[in-house]
C-alpha cells in the first residue's frame, strides 16, 4: 500500500492525485495526504508518474506498515519503479530493452493442455 | 438526482471506461467522425488491469494455414460456446491495430532473429501512448469521472450521469450512443490493477434491461506472492514448490490444473524459483517481467534463492469470461445505442466457456472496442434528434441516492466483505459444488436490501455505494448461472456433475437484478462469414 508522500521531495503537481486510478490521494495546500489508504491497490502506478520519486508504495498490500524516508532515499528505493521503467529524462524505456521474446527460450516443459481438454476434473468431484 | 447537474456535455458518442478497451472504442469512435467523450472512474492511462504491468496479446501473422489452425484450436477448447467467425475476425483485427500502436511509437523489442516482436507490451508505456493517441483523436477525457447511471428514454440509451469524485460536482453527458468499456467485476481482490473494476458497467446494462451472458465461467484465480498484488503466473513456471514443512511438494515442470487451488486448500504453499538458475535467466526474467520482482526487492525477498509464501487472488470475470451480451457485430446490445467492449462484455464468443484472460482478453480490448466504436459512431450519425433535446431519465435503480427505498445508510464495508467471503474461498468459488453455492447465493441475496438503502454524504460514498451494489448482482449473477450450469464445462466445474452434458451446450443468459431470470442461447459456432476488419488509416508517430 502507499505509505509515503514525501513533503521534502514533492513539488506539489498533484499528478497522483490525477492518476491514481482507485482515488487514494487528496489534495491539500501542500502535499497531496493519503486520504483513503485502504483502497490502494498496491500498483504501483504513481510511483511511476511521480516526477520527483517522492511516493513509495510498501510491497505489503493488506497491512499498513511503518517506513523510514532516509532509509528508503539512502538505499535508492524511492524512484526505483520509474527508473526501471525508464520514465524521466535521458533514460530508456522498458518497452526497448524488453527481454520478453527470450522467455520461451528457457522456459521449463510447460504442461500441455490438449485441444478440447477443459479445466474440468475438480478434485472434489 | 432529477436536479440538473454541476457539468453537462453534449457528444455522438460516450465511452465509459478507460482501460484499454475504453481508449480504443473511443479512439475508433472519434476516427470514424463522432464527437466523442471518455468518462473514467480513475485516469485514462493508469485504470485497468493492463495499465500497471506487461501483457501478452494474440499476434499471429496473416497467414490463413496459421490461423485457420488456431481458430479450429480455441473453438475446441470453448466448450462449443465460441465462434469461429468472431475469432477469426479477433486474429485480423488485433494484428492490424497493434500494427497502428508501432507507428504511434511504441517500441517494440527485437526477438533473437532480429524481428520486432509484438505479442506483449509494457502496460504503463502502451496505455501512456494510448491516453495521448485518444487525445489528439480529439476526445474530450473525463479523469476521475466515475459514471454512476445510464439516462434513458424510448429510443434507448441517451448518456449517463456521474459525479467528480476530484471535487464531488455532478455531471451528465447526453449522446446518441454509450459504450460501455468498465472491465469485469473482481470484487476489490486487489489482484494487479484489479480494483477499478466492480461491475459497475454491468449493473447499469442490467437496468436498461440487457441480459448478461456466461457469468459462471468466472472461476478465475491468478497466483501472487501472499503479501502481494503482482498477478503474472508465468514467473512461477520457473519454480519449485514447498509446503510449510519445507518438504518439496513439486520440483517444477508440468502442474496439473489444479495444483495451486488443491495445495492450498491443505495448506500454506511457498515458491522459489529454482528453473532460473543462471544469471543469464535470471536477467531476462527481470527484464521481462520487472513489476513482478519489486515487491520481493522492497521485502528483501530474493525469490531466486529463497522460498516465498504464495497465494491466490480471485479475477472475478476480468480473467473469466462472462458479461454483457453482445448482440451485433458491432458489439451492440439489445438497447438502442447501447454497446458493449473489452471485460465488461461476454466473450463467449471468442473465449467460449474457457477463460478469456491473458492474450486473447488483451486482444479482445482492442478489437471490441475497435467495433463498438466504429458501431457507435454510426449510429450516431443516424439519429436525426439532438440528444440533449431528448426526455431522457436517469435509469439507476439500484445504491443510488434517488433510489433508495429504506432511510438505512447503504453500510459499504459490511457488505463488501461479506460479498469477499462469498467469492474469494476457494471451496465454495473454485471447488464449486451445489449445495454449497446454493447457500452462497442465498446469503448473498440477504445483502441486496442492504444496497436500497440510503448513501451517507460524500462523493466517496456515492461511488462506494454504488459499486457495492454492482458487487452484490454480479455476485448473484454469477452463482445463479452457476447453478444453472449441471455440468462441468471449461473453466466451470461442479462437483455433482463432473462431464459435460450436451442438453447444456448452449449458453446461459440472464436478465433482472431483483428478480433474476435466465433463458438459453444456442449458438452456431461454424459457418458464417467474416467481416471485413475496421481499417484506418495508416498512423503517425504520437
Amino acid at each position: 500500500m502507499i505509505e509515503l508522500v514525501s513533503d521534502d521531495r514533492c513539488i506539489g503537481c498533484n499528478l497522483c492525485v490525477k492518476v491514481c486510478p482507485t482515488n487514494v490521494f487528496d489534495k491539500t495546500a501542500h502535499a497531496p495526504v493519503i486520504a483513503r489508504q485502504e483502497d490502494c491497490q498496491t500498483c504501483f502506478i504513481c510511483e511511476a508518474y511521480c516526477p520527483v520519486d517522492a511516493l513509495y508504495v510498501s510491497p505489503y498490500t493488506d497491512e499498513a506498515v511503518d517506513v523510514d524516508e532516509e532509509t528508503l532515499a539512502a538505499d535508492g528505493v524511492l524512484g526505483s519503479w520509474r527508473a526501471t521503467l525508464g520514465w524521466g529524462p535521458g533514460r530508456t524505456k522498458l518497452a526497448a530493452v524488453d527481454q520478453t521474446p527470450f522467455i520461451n527460450r528457457i522456459l521449463p516443459p510447460r504442461p500441455v493442455r490438449a485441444a478440447g481438454i477443459s479445466d474440468a476434473g475438480s478434485p472434489t468431484g | 438526482m432529477s436536479a440538473p447537474a454541476d457539468e453537462t456535455l453534449s457528444a455522438d458518442v460516450l465511452v465509459i471506461g478507460g482501460g484499454p478497451a475504453g481508449a480504443w472504442a473511443a479512439w475508433s469512435a472519434a476516427s470514424h467522425g463522432a464527437r466523442t467523450v471518455l468518462a473514467d472512474k480513475g485516469y485514462l492511462g493508469t485504470s485497468g488491469a493492463t495499465a500497471p504491468g506487461g501483457t501478452n496479446f494474440l499476434y499471429v501473422e496473416p497467414d490463413d494455414a496459421k490461423r485457420s489452425r488456431m481458430v479450429e484450436e480455441r473453438l475446441a477448447s470453448g466448450g462449443g460456446l465460441s465462434e469461429g467467425p468472431w475469432i477469426y475476425r479477433l486474429m485480423e483485427q488485433a494484428y492490424l491495430n497493434i500494427h497502428l500502436v508501432e507507428q504511434w511509437g511504441y517500441r517494440f523489442p527485437l526477438d533473437e532473429h532480429g524481428n520486432l516482436y509484438k505479442a506483449h507490451m509494457q502496460g504503463p508505456e502502451y496505455m501512456e501512448l494510448m491516453r495521448r493517441v485518444v487525445r489528439k483523436a480529439g476526445v474530450h477525457v473525463l479523469d476521475q469521472h466515475p459514471a454512476l447511471e445510464l439516462l434513458s428514454d424510448e429510443h434507448g440509451v441517451g448518456g449517463a450521469r456521474g459525479v467528480n469524485r476530484l471535487n464531488g460536482r455532478s455531471w451528465e453527458v447526453r449522446a446518441h450512443a454509450v459504450i460501455i468499456a468498465t472491465g469485469g467485476c473482481a470484487f476489490l481482490s486487489k489482484g494487479l490493477g484489479c480494483n477499478v473494476q466492480t461491475g459497475d458497467g454491468q449493473l447499469m446494462a442490467s437496468e436498461l434491461g440487457v441480459e448478461m451472458s456466461g457469468m459462471e465461467f468466472s472461476r478465475q484465480y491468478a497466483t501472487t506472492a501472499a503479501f502481494g498484488t503482482i498477478t503474472r503466473n508465468r514467473l512461477l513456471s520457473f519454480a519449485s514448490f514447498y509446503n510449510e514443512q519445507g518438504k518439496l511438494v513439486h520440483e517444477g515442470g508440468p502442474r496439473g490444473d489444479h495444483f495451486f487451488a488443491v495445495q492450498l486448500d491443505k495448506g500454506p504453499l511457498f515458491a522459489q524459483l529454482t528453473h532460473a538458475d543462471t544469471p543469464d535467466k535470471r536477467e531476462i526474467l527481470r527484464a521481462s517481467t520487472p513489476l513482478w520482482f519489486v515487491p520481493f526487492d522492497r521485502a528483501g525477498i530474493d525469490p531466486f534463492t529463497q522460498k516465498f509464501p504464495i497465494a491466490m487472488r480471485y479475477e472475478g470475470t476480468i480473467r473469466g469470461t462472462g458479461g454483457i451480451r453482445i448482440v451485433g457485430e458491432d458489439c451492440s446490445t439489445a438497447v438502442q445505442g447501447l454497446y458493449a467492449a473489452g471485460d465488461a462484455a461476454s466473450r463467449e464468443k471468442t473465449a467460449g466457456a474457457r477463460s478469456g484472460g491473458g492474450a486473447y482478453n488483451a486482444s479482445w480490448a482492442i478489437a471490441s472496442g475497435t467495433w463498438a466504436g466504429q458501431g457507435a459512431a454510426r449510429y450516431a450519425a443516424s439519429q436525426k434528434v439532438e440528444a440533449r433535446q431528448r426526455e431522457l431519465r436517469p435509469a439507476g435503480r439500484h445504491g443510488l441516492e434517488h433510489t433508495a427505498v429504506t432511510t438505512d445508510p447503504i453500510p459499504v464495508r459490511e457488505v463488501v466483505n461479506r460479498v469477499q467471503q462469498e467469492m474469494f474461498p476457494l471451496r465454495i468459488n473454485y471447488f464449486r459444488s451445489e449445495p454449497v453455492l446454493a447457500a452462497s447465493l442465498e446469503r448473498l441475496n440477504q445483502l441486496w436490501p442492504l444496497v436500497q438503502g440510503s448513501v451517507s454524504p460524500g462523493v466517496t460514498a456515492a461511488v462506494q455505494s454504488r459499486e457495492a451494489a454492482a458487487m452484490v448482482v454480479n455476485a448473484r449473477w454469477m452463482y445463479t448461472a452457476a447453478l444453472l450450469r449441471k455440468e462441468t464445462r471449461g473453466m466451470h466445474t461442479m462437483a455433482e456433475y463432473p462431464v459435460a452434458d450436451e442438453r447444456l451446450a448452449h449458453r446461459l443468459l440472464l436478465s433482472g437484478t431483483d428478480r433474476i431470470t435466465y433463458r438459453p442461447e444456442y449458438v452456431k459456432a461454424r459457418g458464417g462469414s467474416v467481416l471485413p476488419p475496421v481499417i484506418v488509416k495508416e498512423g503517425q508517430p504520437i
